[in-house]
């Protein structure tokens, strides 16, 4: 599927608020209601947009502490990585998980109620998991999304 | 403060973003008007900031995704503020996160291809100001992306 700037304009309006509703668009972009409607829905058919996210104020619901940990398997080959991805994935703190190719093999994202909630999560949970070699963690001081390429 | 209705909302949303007030107010046993209130105020108390909808970039032929760890050159005072200017000015960069720790900044980055990549990193990226080192990792498989805060 190819995009017009119509397309465009609306990825962007539904990626800042995906709740925005089909009028206010449609009026924006000066479209009729229909023909906007029509357009968002070819747009998820196409798999384009593929759902929503709500965006909640971590620190105000309890978590103060986001790290970004990548995580070196000691023992590559011997540990089944599918075991490793399963059990990382069902730790509750630990938000995602992506399997690198660099420096690392894996990046998490793992959030804590504070520094020592964090020290527990990554003691008990995370380098108790068979096959964890080297890790490496970076606080999070601030973050902001883009628009991207659209 | 939130109470234990409010982080029962707050899961359900984070399942399901496009719950309308009728289905979350069935899920968690409140009629329809408390229920609005309630998620009124939590987006008036600024814990819910809002709802995005989410772009799948592969389908629309970004099939390359880039973690850049970049470290600056911290003796140069506006290295941070001049760096993520420039950085925001380039639109395949889909995420910037400043860090206390052994990295700085990273960029995620996205691209069509190879060649492409190699284009955006010698002619975008390896420009920016203030770049002390680089690391590039590259995505192979994203294994969890739900991002759910667990409440």
């Amino acid at each position: 599927m190819t995009l017009d700037a119509f397309d465009r304009r609306i990825l962007l309006a539904l990626q800042r608020d995906a709740a925005l509703p089909t009028t206010q668009l449609a009026s924006r972009l000066g479209l009729s209601q229909p023909a906007t409607w029509r357009r968002i829905r070819k747009l998820q058919q196409a798999g384009i947009l593929v759902g929503r996210q709500i965006c909640l104020n971590a620190e105000k619901v309890g978590f103060g502490v986001t790290v970004f940990l990548g995580v070196k398997l000691a023992t590559k080959g011997r540990v089944s990585l599918e075991d490793f991805e399963r059990a990382i994935g069902a730790i509750p703190e630990v938000q995602t998980v992506d399997h690198v190719l660099g420096l690392y093999d894996y990046r998490l994202r793992v959030v804590a109620r504070d520094l020592a909630d964090f020290e527990r999560v990554l003691r008990r949970r995370i380098m108790t998991l068979p096959g964890v070699g080297d890790v490496e963690a970076n606080v999070l001081l601030s973050e902001e999304r883009r628009p991207g390429p659209i | 403060m939130l109470d234990d209705v409010d982080r029962q909302i707050l899961r359900h949303l984070q399942g399901d973003a496009a719950l309308t007030m009728p289905e979350l107010g069935d899920r968690v046993g409140l009629s329809v008007a408390r229920v609005t209130r309630r998620v009124d105020r939590l987006v008036a108390d600024g814990v819910i900031i809002g709802q995005q909808s989410v772009i799948n970039w592969h389908v629309l032929g970004y099939t390359v995704h880039v973690s850049l760890r970049i470290t600056l050159d911290k003796t140069i005072t506006r290295a941070f503020d001049e760096f993520l200017a420039a950085a925001r000015e380039v639109p395949e960069v889909l995420e910037i996160q400043t860090f206390l720790g052994r990295v700085d900044v990273r960029l995620s980055l996205i691209a069509r291809d190879l060649t492409d990549y190699q284009r955006l990193y010698r002619e975008q990226i390896l420009t920016l100001p203030h770049i002390a080192d680089i690391e590039a990792l590259m995505d192979v498989a994203n294994v969890k992306t739900d991002m759910a805060l667990p409440l």
